[in-house]
C-alpha cells in the first residue's frame, strides 16, 4: 500500500505554500492534481491527455476528478465522471469531481479554448474525456502488471480494479494508483474505446454526485468561502455606468460606523470593508456619495449610459431604425418571390430586455499570499479567460494567479468575462488595498444595477403567400445589437451571429428569403442569457410563422409538417411531439374542468440539437395559465436521460418565466427594478407540468443546457393567440390585457 | 444575547437588529443557510423557528429571545426534516442548488403543519423561488413524504 502518501503530501505542500492554514479552511477544491511526469510525444495533437493532471486515485479507490467543465446545476460534473467512468471502468459513484483549476493541461475544447458554455461541455467533452479515462484505465493496467509481475495481456478489469483471471488476483485501482500515474501517458493515437454497445453507465440515468449535498447545504459556493484573516465588503455602484466617484459628504461619520474597517473609491463604485459582512453593507448604502458625469470619450473600455435612457422610448427607436441592413442569410431572390406572391403579410415583432436573475449574488474572494501571488475564488464559466483578465488587470504573470472555482449557484450565461459586471477586480483592489483577504458580496440590488442584459429586438417580417397560402418567401430584418458584439465599446469587424440565431438557418423549406440585421447600438452593456439570441429570436419566427399559418388558412402543425417535408429528422421529432401530446389538437376547446384552452406548437433547432414543443394554455382571473408542455428534443445521443429529463424542465422554467412574466425596464438610465419584488420571476404556482420525450436520431451529439428552452415561448404565445383570437407579437404576456 | 440554534445556546456579541442570516453566517460560519435578496423575496435564507418557516435575512436576532432556531445544518436531526431530505435525494431535485436550502426548511415546514397537503397548498406555501425551474421535482417530492404511510400519523 504506498498509493497515497505522494498526492496527500503534494497536497499539504501546495497549501502550506500558499499560505493557506490547515484545518477550518483548507478548501478541498481547486488544487492541482500531479503533472504527467512523461508526457506523450502526441501530446500537441491531442488535448486533454495528462492524465495524472486530471485523476487521482485515492487508497480508498475514490477517484477525484479535475473537470474542465464547470458545474452550476446542468449536470456536468455526474455526466464526466459517467464518460471517464466508462473507459476508465470505474463505477461513476466512486468518483469526487472538482472544477479544474486554469490551465493549458485543461484546455480541453478542440478550438483551444476552455469555456463551459453554449451547451458545449458533453458534446465537446465526449471523445476526449473518453479518451482520458481509457488511458487512465492502460496506466493502470501497466501498474497492475509490474505489480503482480504477469504479462498485461493477461490482465483486464472489472469497476475499479485490476484482475488477473489465470491467477484469481485482483488488486483495487486505489493501491495501483501512485505507480500507474507515474508511467508515461500511452500513445492516445492508439488508445482503444469501449464499444457503446457495451456501455454501462453512458446513457443511463445515473444517479447526480452532488445532490445529497446540496440537499442540506453542504456545498460550498463562492459566497461561502472563508479564508483566514479574512475582511468582507460591500460596493455601492454609480447609479448609471460610466459615472465615476466624486465627493463623498460623510465619509468620516460613516467611518465612525460600527465594525468598518475602511471605504475604498473603486472605478465608478465606492466600497466598504468591514469585519462582518453585514457592517460593511449597511455603511456602504449609507454613504452619500455626489456620482459624477462619464467624461465623454473616456478611455475605459465600458458603454456609458445616458441620463435620459429609456427602454420604452429605445424600443421605439428601434421600430422606427432604418439603415444598412446586413444580410445574415440570403437564398434565391425574396424581392421577386414577394413581388410575385399571392398575398403578402408585414409583422413586427418584439423581444424585450431580460436579466439573469440567477440566486447566487455576484461574489469574490481575493487574497494576496506574502510570496506575491495571487488567489481569487469566484464564479466563472471560464477559468482561463478570467485568469488571463487578472493578469492584467493586475500586472501579475499568469502563473502567479490561482483560480478556484467553486460550484456555481446558477448559470443562465451570467458568469462569462464581462468588463464592469463582475466582482472580482473590485475584489482584488480592496485585497491589495487592505493587505488582508477580502470577500466582496453584492446585494441584489447591486446586480440588477450592474446585470448585463440580452439584448432587445424589433423584427420586422414580410412574407409572401402561394395561392395555396403557404409561405413561399421571407424577408426578416431584425434592429438589433447581439450580446457578443454588446459587450465593449466596439462593433466586430463580420456579423454577430448570436444576434441573429433562430431567425438564421431554419429548415422549413421557404425557397427565397433574406435574413438581415439592421444594427443599432445599445446603451445598455449585453450579455448572454440561456440560449442567447435563440432564447428570443424563435419566439419571433415561430410566432410569426403562425401568424402566416392563420392568414393562410393552413393548421400550424399541418403547416411544419408540409414544411419540414423533406426533413426526416425533424418530421419525425414534430410528430414524437404530436403523438406525446396524445395527437394535435389546436382548439379552442373546452377542458374537463370547463375551462377554455387552446395549444400552440413551436419548435427551435438551437446548439446542435432540435426541439419541438406544444403548450397548452387558458386565461384565468385575466392572467395566461399554462397547463401542461409537451416537448420532444433530439440531441442525436446522450449521456444521462435523467440529467436531459432535469433540463428541459428548467428550460421550460426559464422559457415560460420570460414569455409570462420578465422584462427588463430602464428609467432615466437605471433599472426600474432591483430586487425580485420588481422583477417578478416564474414561482412554483405557475410552472407546467413537463412530458418529455427523448429522441435520439444518432446524428452529432447536440447540447442540452439550452436547447429545451426557446420553443417554449413561441408554443405558449400561439395558445394564447389562438385563445383569444389575438396575435401575440411581443413578451411578456403580462403586458398584454385579456378578458377576466 | 443568546440564540438557541439546532439545539446549541450561543452567546453573541452582535447589535440587536443584526438580521438573523448574517449572525448565522459570518459569527457562526453556518453558510448552509443562502443569502438571496435581502427582502424576504427569494427564500434562499429560510431557516425554521419554532417549526415555522421563517426569512431569516429580514429576522432581527433581537426577536428570537427564547426561540428554538434550526437551520438545514441540523435538518435530518429533525425526523420529518430527514424525510424530507430523502425524498429530495429521491427526486434530484437540485440543479444548481443555490436554494434548495431554503426549499427543504419551506417544505419541512409545509409538511409539519399540512402532513397532506393539497396542490393548492402547496402552491400557497412554496413560494421560495428557483431560477433552475426544479418546481415539478419539488412538488414530487413533497407528495412522496406524505405517500409514506406513517407520515402525519403522529
Amino acid at each position: 500500500m504506498e498509493a497515497a502518501p505522494v498526492n496527500l503530501s503534494r497536497r499539504f505542500f501546495i497549501l502550506s505554500s500558499t499560505g493557506a492554514a490547515a484545518g477550518a479552511f483548507v478548501l478541498g477544491i481547486g488544487l492541482p492534481t500531479r503533472q504527467a511526469r512523461a508526457q506523450s510525444a502526441q501530446a500537441p495533437t491531442f488535448r486533454g491527455t495528462q492524465v495524472p493532471a486530471f485523476l487521482e486515485i485515492r487508497p480508498d479507490n475514490s477517484i477525484r476528478l479535475q473537470s474542465p467543465f464547470i458545474e452550476g446545476g446542468q449536470g456536468t460534473f455526474t455526466a464526466m465522471a459517467q464518460i471517464v467512468g466508462e473507459e476508465l471502468d470505474a463505477d461513476p459513484a466512486t468518483f469526487i469531481v472538482e472544477n479544474a483549476p486554469a490551465g493549458e493541461e485543461y484546455v480541453v475544447m478542440d478550438n483551444g479554448r476552455r469555456v463551459t458554455g453554449g451547451s458545449g461541455s458533453v458534446r465537446r467533452g465526449y471523445l476526449v474525456m473518453r479518451r482520458l479515462g481509457a488511458l487512465g484505465r492502460e496506466m493502470l493496467l501497466q501498474a497492475g502488471a509490474q505489480h503482480l509481475g504477469v504479462p498485461v495481456s493477461e490482465l483486464t478489469t472489472q469497476p475499479g480494479q485490476v484482475i488477473h483471471a489465470a491467477s484469481g488476483r485482483a488488486v483495487p485501482y486505489g493501491a495501483l494508483a501512485h505507480a500507474a500515474m507515474d508511467l508515461p501517458v500511452p500513445d492516445p493515437a492508439n488508445v482503444k474505446l469501449r464499444d457503446p454497445s457495451q456501455f454501462r453507465w453512458i446513457g443511463k440515468p445515473v444517479k447526480r454526485l452532488d445532490i445529497y449535498e446540496k440537499s442540506t447545504g453542504k456545498v460550498e459556493y463562492t459566497v461561502d468561502v472563508r479564508v483566514e484573516g479574512m475582511l468582507h465588503a460591500a460596493v455601492q455602484h454609480a447609479p448609471r455606468l460610466g459615472m465615476t466617484v466624486g465627493p463623498i459628504q460623510n465619509e468620516d461619520q460613516v467611518r465612525q460606523m460600527r465594525g468598518v474597517h475602511s471605504i475604498h473609491r473603486l472605478p465608478g463604485a465606492v466600497a466598504v470593508v468591514a469585519e462582518r459582512w453585514w457592517h460593511a453593507k449597511r455603511a456602504v448604502e449609507a454613504l452619500l456619495v455626489d456620482w459624477e458625469e462619464a467624461k465623454p470619450g473616456s478611455a475605459d473600455a465600458i458603454r456609458i449610459m445616458p441620463a435620459e435612457f429609456s427602454s420604452e422610448e429605445f424600443r421605439q427607436h428601434l421600430a422606427r431604425a432604418t439603415g444598412q441592413e446586413d444580410d445574415a442569410e440570403t437564398k434565391g431572390d425574396v424581392n421577386r418571390a414577394l413581388k410575385n406572391a399571392h398575398t403578402v403579410i408585414d409583422a413586427t415583432y418584439f423581444s424585450q430586455y431580460v436579466n439573469h436573475a440567477q440566486l447566487e449574488p455576484p461574489s469574490a474572494l481575493a487574497r494576496y499570499n506574502p510570496d506575491g501571488t495571487l488567489e481569487v475564488w469566484l464564479p466563472t464559466q471560464a477559468p482561463d479567460m478570467f485568469r488571463a483578465d487578472m493578469a492584467k488587470r493586475t500586472g501579475l504573470d499568469e502563473a502567479k494567479i490561482t483560480i478556484h472555482s467553486p460550484l456555481l449557484g446558477g448559470f443562465f450565461g451570467r458568469h462569462f468575462l464581462y468588463n464592469h459586471a463582475t466582482a472580482y477586480p473590485q475584489a482584488i483592489l480592496l485585497a491589495k488595498a487592505t493587505g488582508r483577504p477580502v470577500k466582496l458580496i453584492w446585494t441584489r440590488e447591486e446586480e440588477f444595477l450592474r446585470d448585463v442584459l440580452r439584448p432587445m429586438a424589433v423584427v420586422r417580417f414580410r412574407a409572401g403567400l402561394d395561392a395555396q397560402g403557404r409561405p413561399v418567401a421571407l424577408e426578416v430584418v431584425s434592429a438589433t445589437e447581439g450580446p457578443t458584439e454588446g459587450g465593449g465599446t466596439k462593433r466586430g469587424k463580420s456579423l454577430d451571429p448570436s444576434a441573429l440565431e433562430g431567425l438564421t438557418n431554419k429548415s422549413y423549406d421557404i425557397p427565397d428569403r433574406r435574413i438581415a440585421q439592421l444594427f443599432v447600438r445599445s446603451p445598455v452593456a449585453l450579455g448572454y442569457w440561456r440560449s442567447v439570441g435563440n432564447s428570443m429570436n424563435d419566439f419571433l419566427y415561430e410566432s410569426f410563422l403562425d401568424e402566416l399559418a392563420d392568414k393562410g388558412g393552413q393548421d400550424p402543425y399541418e403547416l411544419r409538417l408540409h414544411l419540414l417535408r423533406h426533413n426526416k429528422r425533424l418530421t419525425t421529432l414534430l410528430k414524437a411531439v404530436e403523438e406525446l401530446s396524445g395527437g394535435w389538437k389546436r382548439g379552442p376547446f373546452t377542458a374537463p374542468d370547463g375551462s377554455r384552452r387552446a395549444r400552440g406548437v413551436a419548435m427551435a433547432s438551437p446548439f446542435g440539437s432540435e426541439a419541438a414543443a406544444i403548450a397548452e394554455v387558458s386565461v384565468e382571473n385575466g392572467r395566461v395559465r399554462v397547463h401542461d408542455i409537451w416537448e420532444a428534443i433530439d440531441p442525436g445521443s446522450i449521456v444521462n436521460p435523467a440529467i436531459v429529463e432535469a433540463q428541459v424542465n428548467g428550460a421550460v422554467a426559464l422559457g415560460l418565466s420570460q414569455i409570462l412574466l420578465e422584462e427588463t425596464v430602464y428609467e432615466n438610465g437605471m433599472p426600474r427594478a432591483r430586487n425580485y419584488d420588481g422583477y417578478p420571476i416564474l414561482t412554483l404556482d405557475r410552472m407546467a407540468r413537463v412530458h418529455v420525450k427523448i429522441v435520439e436520431s444518432g446524428e452529432k451529439m447536440g447540447g442540452i443546457g439550452e436547447p429545451p428552452l426557446p420553443a417554449i415561448p413561441p408554443a405558449v404565445a400561439n395558445a394564447v393567440s389562438t385563445l383569444t383570437g389575438r396575435r401575440i407579437r411581443s413578451m411578456p404576456l403580462s403586458r398584454h390585457e385579456f378578458a377576466r | 444575547m443568546e440564540l438557541t440554534i439546532n439545539g446549541v445556546q450561543h452567546q453573541l456579541e452582535v447589535e440587536p437588529d443584526t438580521p438573523l442570516l448574517w449572525v448565522l453566517r459570518d459569527d457562526l460560519g453556518m453558510t448552509g443557510t443562502k443569502y438571496g435578496c435581502g427582502l424576504a423575496q427569494c427564500g434562499a435564507c429560510t431557516v425554521l423557528v419554532d417549526g415555522q418557516a421563517v426569512r431569516s435575512c429580514v429576522t432581527p436576532v433581537e426577536n428570537l429571545s427564547g426561540a428554538s432556531v434550526t437551520t438545514i445544518e441540523a435538518i435530518e436531526q429533525d425526523d420529518l426534516g430527514k424525510r424530507v431530505v430523502a425524498a429530495w435525494v429521491k427526486y434530484q431535485v437540485p440543479q444548481c442548488g443555490y436554494c434548495q436550502s431554503g426549499q427543504v426548511m419551506a417544505a419541512t415546514s409545509l409538511l409539519r403543519q399540512h402532513p397532506h397537503p393539497t396542490d393548492q397548498e402547496i402552491d400557497a406555501v412554496m413560494v421560495n423561488l428557483c431560477r433552475c425551474g426544479t418546481y415539478n421535482a419539488i412538488r414530487a417530492a413533497i407528495h412522496d413524504v406524505c405517500s409514506d404511510p406513517t407520515h402525519g400519523s403522529t
